[in-house]
């Protein structure tokens, strides 16, 4: 597990329709519950499914200036061509979380593969991927706490969509 | 205990910008990178009383908004390049009509359609001159996502203060982005409605300024009857063909700007008072900008940032004061053709050596483009 830092700058990258821009958006909601400086943005494609989507947030506790992630800190990536373009960072120090479903597997340091996809998938909700994607690297970096996560959760989301995703970050974080 | 903070994405802060100035009615075109400000409406507008209105197309947009306007309401639209172009024409209306109305233009690379969803500094040009006739308009431009709130509720204010229409032209990232927001309290920030007429409803003349440059504003519907037209028109609002009567009129529609230059030009500044190199930016640039001063500080130059919040009427006496006082200047922006350098550069003099950082790839302006220009 990582130290707590100041500051954290998160890319969640992979393929349009697999709800990155929402995982972005849940985690910088995290920390803002949480009081802290959060700048999210978002880079995709004119396809609504498919094409490289990537998610941004930097979580600070001073003013955030630029607003583009320039040193990550931890990677998610949920397609092979997302793991293509980031895992050279992994030598560099950069956490790097793939899904193993979707992308090869790859050895070194700094790079965790889990099958999210399929885990996801069997819990009963692919589209769940997302939180327990995040639920996992919320437990081994201390972006923001997995409560403030599921609190963000709760307020989104109601019923059995709740249930699933609840159950989805608490599948995450045990894979830790 | 305090306010809620909440993730706010820019366009989303606009619109409760406008929610907050008391727009109550918006009428629109859904378009890439603008569509949740058309999103948010449609849901909003039904709760506080207002109208949504979807239209067919950016020209009825802009129409049914300079009605609304016209009917009392204040009144606003959201597009993008290929839609504000189609916009242009009724723009111009309503800068002969001086009909207060706000228009969101968030800026995406062209030309034409080009990548809908990338952010681009393009339409600068187009912002101040899109349309034809010698006319004058007001353009904000927001870098943060605070700024997307609180410039939308200026350019209301000043649209109202001023009769005529005001754009609000965040680039896609400002537009798109989230940051830590909380909204205001009703009464914390300024909210001016329009001059409306008190006299005798026979004696209204719509087009016969006070003292501040600017004419009260009847509502179409009111005991106040009165013409707009898009043509020359004497101080009642009909036909008129005099030289003197179109000298007044078109001098009148720039000078209610001119005297009001001071509360119209609004800019900041970061870290520029003993700069030798000062950066000049806009929107996202901003925040390239000042990332890249900072480094120039930690590098020993001493640098500093002059933010343009007021695009339009350009802010000349704020450029040249501070560039006067510099070694170097700098303008970076999202655009081939260096719009905003090229007002610099008219500032500053044709001799003045100003260096031009230009992105125009689609993607956003980094600090290390801008550093590679000075170092």
């Amino acid at each position: 597990m990582m130290g707590k830092k100041e500051r954290y700058e998160i890319i969640l990258a992979g393929s349009g329709g697999q709800g990155l821009v929402l995982a972005g958006i849940m985690l910088g909601e995290a920390a803002v519950l949480e009081g802290r400086n959060v700048v999210q943005t978002q880079s995709y494609g004119i396809a609504s499914r498919g094409g490289l989507s990537l998610a941004e947030v930097i979580i600070d506790w001073a003013e955030i200036i630029y607003q583009q992630v320039q040193e990550p800190d931890i990677i998610l990536a949920l397609t092979e061509e997302a793991l293509e373009k980031y895992a050279a960072l992994a030598e560099k120090g950069v956490h790097i979380f793939y899904d193993t479903t979707l992308a090869k597997r790859r050895a070194g340091a700094n790079l965790t593969g889990y099958p999210f996809t399929k885990i996801a998938s069997d819990l009963g909700n692919v589209a769940a991927v997302n939180i327990l994607s995040l639920g996992a690297m919320t437990a081994a970096v201390p972006m923001v706490k997995t409560e403030s996560l599921a609190g963000v959760i709760r307020k989104r989301f109601q019923g059995k969509v709740l249930e699933m995703n609840l159950k989805a970050l608490q599948k995450g974080v045990e894979l830790i | 205990m305090g306010r809620e903070v909440r993730l706010v994405q820019g366009n989303q802060a606009m619109t409760e910008g406008a929610i907050y100035a008391g727009a109550r009615f918006y009428a629109g075109y859904p378009i890439t990178p603008s569509s949740e400000i058309a999103e948010e409406c449609s849901k909003v507008m039904l709760k506080v009383g207002g109208v949504y209105m979807q239209m067919e197309d950016e020209i009825a947009s802009i129409a049914a908004v300079i009605g609304a306007s016209l009917a009392g309401a204040k009144a606003f639209t959201a597009t993008s390049g290929p839609g504000f172009s189609l916009m242009q024409e009724n723009l111009g209306l309503a800068v002969m009509g001086e009909v207060p109305c706000v228009v969101i233009n968030v800026q995406r690379r062209g030309p034409s359609t080009g990548l809908s969803t990338k952010p681009a500094q393009g339409d600068i040009m187009q912002l101040r001159w899109g349309r034809h006739g010698d006319q004058s308009v007001i353009a904000l431009c927001p870098a943060t996502v605070s700024e997307c709130f609180a410039m939308t509720v200026t350019a209301f204010n000043l649209a109202e203060k001023f009769r005529l229409p005001v754009i609000v032209a965040p680039d896609e990232i400002v537009a798109h982005m989230r940051e830590a927001f909380s909204l205001p309290e009703p009464g914390e920030v300024e909210v001016i409605d329009r001059k409306k007429p008190s006299g005798s409803p026979k004696d209204y003349k719509p087009f016969v300024a006070d003292a501040d440059g600017v004419a009260p504003l009847a509502a179409y519907g009111s005991e106040y009857v009165f013409h707009v037209s898009s043509s020359m028109h004497g101080p009642d609002g009909y036909s008129n063909n005099d030289p003197a009567n179109a000298a007044w009129r078109v001098a009148q529609l720039h000078r209610k700007i001119e005297m009001h230059r001071d509360e119209i030009v609004i800019t900041r500044s970061f870290a520029a008072e003993d700069a030798d190199v000062l950066l000049i930016a806009f929107g996202a640039t901003t925040r390239a900008s000042r990332a890249a001063a900072l480094e120039l500080r930690k590098r020993g130059i001493k640098a500093g940032v002059l933010q343009l919040i007021t695009l339009w009427p350009f802010a000349d006496r704020e450029v040249a004061t501070l560039a006067d006082k510099v070694k170097t200047v700098i303008v970076p922006e999202m655009n081939y053709s260096g719009q905003v350098a090229g007002e610099v550069q008219r500032v500053l003099g044709s001799g003045a050596d100003i260096r031009r950082v230009n992105s125009y790839n689609g993607e956003v302006i980094t600090p290390q483009e801008i550093l590679r220009a000075i170092v």
